[in-house]
């Protein structure tokens, strides 16, 4: 009876959406967002994602859009998966930095190109995990994971249930830490805060009281100037085993891979995107430059457009070749 | 919660008297038979099974095919004509709506909206609400969140518009034909009770991340209070009145609209009133899966913990509450609106043409903002250095919020996931039994062991711990309260307008002190959870106490009852059934915003909802989300008293 209630309601809907548009084909991939270009404004809408290197990224392009080239700026968040298939929508024109989606990328990019790649971002990126320097130096063989199990009585939590306890921040973030716990058999728990911010407020908590910790954390990041860390040394990643891993992501028994972190816009943007796809093709900066910006709007708690014009006021060099 | 009033037969009473006085009660005798069934089920249950969590040889795994469905859709949505011709022109339909109300509301500058708002709420509810109204844009202006503000408005406009649309269709239909209201009724109930969240996953699944994907989840969530109080509006009508109607020969269509429509007009503004209210609160959720505007924002704050960016677009929301509350309840309550001299209307409608044709910038001017971002954020970093902890005596927020977890959620937790299953499954079936009948209790059990089934035992028992223990805290300071406001009229005085404030509120903006008092856990989003659910159980259950027969309360004076002796032994027996509709409330309440606690680290099953969205994972999210719409309807059915008390709200 309900079935029969929604059939009605969906037919009506169906109907009333009939009679609106026309009785031809609604491709709802290539509806944009309706808040896109309205009232004769020249619009952008870049995809934010929550940690803060990406978000420097988005401050300085969004202010460079706005006061160099007059577009109205929208910044969206999404997080980095369902980014891809928004992006591939049009519901946000560009991803400023990507670390490195091979599932997605083959998806979209190669196989419905509907999303362009556009370049490097000029960064590379690492993942790994990280324990503090007072750690290491105190006990130098935790930088290797064989020796991991022997302190994982040191970093039990109380939400570790028992184990040692592997911080992780957003579980949007890319990571396979809970297949690497149980394939190289670590006796520990991943826990995660929730959000990097989150995440941050732990390390720096950790830091104060001088307490150990094994975090998931990632290069290029401001916080290393705050709280020098020791990467632990994970089983070295090879090709084969990132391969298998693509496949499988639970069977993943190695490091995380370097990757240079990249951009990419939707087709459609990037070919009739003008001044706009064009300037964010060109958006290439270095590991300093985001650090510099990142850390304004972390440590120094600046508004994002405020940091993003601090920087471009200092560097008129770097970003006078993009436009 | 009220485990132990509801099993008193499992104490053992030597006295037999006292037993058998007991076993007259029903609630006692059902509890006995479902206790004695579960000696003679629980060991083939063990047996079988085993006593830990919810075995695995029961439980069935969707996580495959809702994977590979999700991937068909993803790869047909360009191609198939399932995408190209059906949704594919809903979705259309509603990007091109929200985009034609965007882009009037931005054509008709901030001045225009500003007063067109005030002449709506003027005419609607008066001259205060009128004022509400321009007061609250301009502070939207000011705090720079104009455009976000306009760009939930469009959202809003549209989902409400569809909302009233389907609810009062529905409302009719189940007005005029009892075949129809029998069905509907329970679903729509049953709809209310679930969190907002279960709502998402699907329309994700279907149109991916975005407005159109946010407008429809709005539209189911918004809906049911419209068909609702449609129906009941068309069926309470009085039947003499009909009768006379039907004397002078109208027809069925003239009696509807010359007779049921206008007798159930209070029932209908109530119902759009509603509807408005909940369309704001998903709106402003929504923004998880893209819905843009000023719950993007706060949401984007909430990620990286900046209370004062968060604050920023947290105030423009509630302003748009209190406004629209304001405007749409004006007629519905009976007074009559005060609307001042007629020159008042004319005046704003004057402004309002002028500031339509004077504004050339239509945006908020950039020059008239002010940033509170910065100095909230140095207040909450002094907050951070000196309330968090080592206020000597009393500890500090942080300290509380660690005590609350560590002594009560963890080992709440820990006894609810280590209770055997068949154990739990008795434990809310005689809970449903005590104070329901045999079919809430069926839905209950069915609606648990569904949990089970689909492989969410953990995770929702680790929910389930954060309501009982939040229930617990909004019932304990609610009913404190209630008692002083059924006592002192003052007291009621004082505490009604906060109470209508709150009430009004979305869910999505009491994540945003919390998180400021707490930092991020499990015991900022309980915090959030029972200032929610307070002002609606302070509400009820003091009406219920207030309303204890004064005879009653008069002769126990004369008997020579303590206050403390009228108040157990008279008015709370006496308002058993306000009281138990009060605990029903705080636990859909709560669970709905213990879920989206999710956001702020709350765990549980809200935070596989948010990690399915974040990763892509639609198949986690949607499990979770069905475990979510199954915890809520148990719990609705456990705290469901029998009769009537539905009615009341």
């Amino acid at each position: 009876m309900r079935g029969k209630w929604i059939a009605g309601a969906v037919a009506l809907g169906s109907l009333g959406a009939f009679a609106l548009t026309g009785c031809g084909a609604a491709d709802m991939t290539k509806q944009g967002s309706p808040y896109a270009n309205a009232a004769g404004t020249k619009s952008v809408t870049l995809s934010v994602q929550s940690w803060v290197g990406a978000r420097a990224n988005t401050a300085v392009a969004q202010y460079l859009l706005e006061h160099e080239l007059g577009y109205r700026v929208d910044t969206v968040q999404v997080d980095e998966v369902p980014a891809w298939d928004a992006l591939s929508q049009g519901r946000v024109d560009a991803i400023m930095e990507d670390w490195g989606h091979p599932e997605q990328e083959k998806r979209y990019v190669s196989d419905k190109k509907t999303v362009a790649d556009a370049g490097d971002l000029g960064v590379t990126g690492h993942i790994g995990w990280w324990v503090p320097k007072y750690f290491a130096d105190a006990h130098p063989d935790v930088t290797d994971w064989r020796n991991l199990n022997k302190y994982a009585a040191q970093l039990k939590t109380p939400e570790s249930r028992g184990k040692g306890q592997l911080l992780d921040g957003s579980p949007s973030y890319v990571t396979h830490d809970k297949a690497l716990v149980n394939n190289l058999k670590l006796d520990y728990q991943v826990v995660f805060a929730g959000s990097e911010a989150a995440q941050i407020t732990q390390i720096k908590q950790f830091a104060k009281d001088r307490k150990p910790f094994l975090t998931y954390w990632y290069e290029p990041q401001w916080l290393f100037n705050e709280v020098p860390m020791v990467e632990v040394k994970l089983p070295p990643y090879s090709d084969a085993c990132g391969t298998k891993g693509e496949a499988e992501p639970d069977s993943v028994d190695c490091a995380y891979p370097t990757s240079s972190l990249k951009k990419f816009l939707n087709a459609d943007f990037a070919r009739k995107g003008g001044d706009a796809a064009r300037f964010l093709k060109n958006f290439r900066w270095t590991k300093r430059d985001q650090n510099e910006v990142a850390q304004l709007m972390a440590e120094d708690k600046l508004p994002a457009d405020k940091a993003a014009a601090k920087w471009v006021k200092a560097h008129p060099d770097v970003w006078k070749k993009w436009l | 919660m009220s485990t132990t009033s509801t099993t008193p037969t499992l104490a053992t009473a030597p006295d037999t008297a006292r037993l058998r006085t007991l076993l007259r009660r029903p609630a006692a005798r059902k509890v006995l038979a479902l206790a004695v069934a579960g000696l003679v089920l629980a060991p083939f249950a063990h047996a079988a099974w085993g006593s830990g969590g919810w075995p695995h040889a029961l439980s069935v795994s969707l996580d495959e095919p809702l994977r590979s469905a999700g991937d068909w859709i993803v790869d047909n949505r360009d191609s198939h004509w399932l995408f190209l011709y059906f949704f594919g022109h809903i979705s259309n339909v509603i990007i091109g709506a929200v985009h034609l109300v965007y882009v009037v509301l931005l054509a008709l500058g901030w001045a225009g909206v500003t007063a067109g708002a005030a002449l709506v709420a003027w005419r609607a509810a008066g001259v205060r609400a009128a004022v509400t109204a321009v007061a609250s844009f301009a502070v939207c202006g000011l705090l720079d969140m104009w455009v976000p503000t306009m760009r939930t408005l469009a959202l809003m406009a549209v989902a409400v518009a569809a909302s009233v649309l389907v609810g009062a269709l529905l409302g009719l239909a189940a007005g005029l034909s009892d075949r129809t209201f029998r069905v509907l009724r329970p679903v729509l109930d049953t709809m209310q009770a679930l969190p907002a969240f279960a709502y998402l996953l699907p329309v994700v699944l279907v149109f991916g991340i975005g407005v159109a994907p946010a407008v429809l989840a709005t539209v189911v969530y918004a809906a049911p209070p419209m068909a609702r109080l449609t129906a009941l509006g068309l069926r309470s009508t009085d039947p003499g009145v009909m009768e006379a109607v039907e004397s002078l020969g109208a027809t069925g269509w003239q009696r509807l609209v010359t007779a049921r429509l206008p007798m159930a007009r209070k029932q209908l503004l109530l119902g759009l009133n509603q509807t408005i209210m909940m369309a704001l609160s998903m709106a402003v959720i929504a923004s998880v899966i893209g819905a843009d505007g000023l719950g993007d924002r706060v949401y984007q704050a909430l990620s990286t913990v900046d209370v004062g960016a968060a604050l920023a677009a947290g105030i423009p929301i509630v302003l748009l509450a209190i406004v629209l509350d304001r405007t749409t309840s004006g007629g519905s309550d009976g007074t009559p609106v005060r609307r001042g001299h007629p020159a008042v209307g004319w005046a704003l409608a004057a402004i309002t043409a002028a500031g339509f044709l004077l504004t050339r910038s239509h945006d908020w001017p950039r020059g008239w903002t002010v940033a509170v971002t910065e100095p909230v954020n140095r207040a909450k970093d002094w907050m951070v250095d000196h309330l968090y902890s080592g206020i000597p005596g009393i500890g500090g927020t942080a300290d509380w919020a660690a005590h609350y977890t560590g002594w009560v959620l963890d080992p709440l937790r820990d006894g609810l996931q280590a209770l055997p299953w068949w154990g739990a499954v008795l434990l809310v079936a005689a809970l449903a039994w005590a104070i329901g009948t045999w079919r809430t209790t069926l839905t209950a059990v069915l609606s648990l062991s569904a949990i089970g089934v689909l492989g969410r035992w953990g995770s929702a028992m680790d929910t389930l711990s954060q309501v009982i223990a939040a229930v617990a805290v909004t019932l304990v300071i609610g009913f404190a309260v209630a008692v002083a406001v059924a006592r002192s009229r003052r007291t009621e005085r004082l505490l009604r307008p906060v109470l209508d404030v709150f009430q009004t509120m979305p869910q999505f903006v009491y994540l945003i002190p919390v998180v400021a008092l707490f930092g991020v856990g499990r015991a900022p989003a309980a915090a959030a959870a029972v200032v929610y659910a307070l002002p609606a159980v302070i509400r009820i259950a003091g009406e219920g106490l207030r309303q204890a027969d004064p005879r009653a309360m008069e002769s126990s004076t004369s008997m020579g009852a303590t206050g403390r002796q009228q108040l157990l032994q008279v008015q709370f027996p006496l308002a058993r059934n306000e009281l138990l509709l009060a605990v029903n409330q705080a636990v859909v309440l709560v669970l709905s915003v213990v879920i989206i606690g999710a956001l702020v680290g709350g765990g549980g099953l809200g935070y596989e909802v948010v990690f399915g969205l974040a990763r892509g994972d639609l198949a986690t999210g949607l499990v979770a989300g069905a475990s979510i719409a199954c915890l809520g309807l148990m719990l609705d059915r456990v705290t469901q008293p029998t009769k009537g008390a539905r009615d009341a709200r």
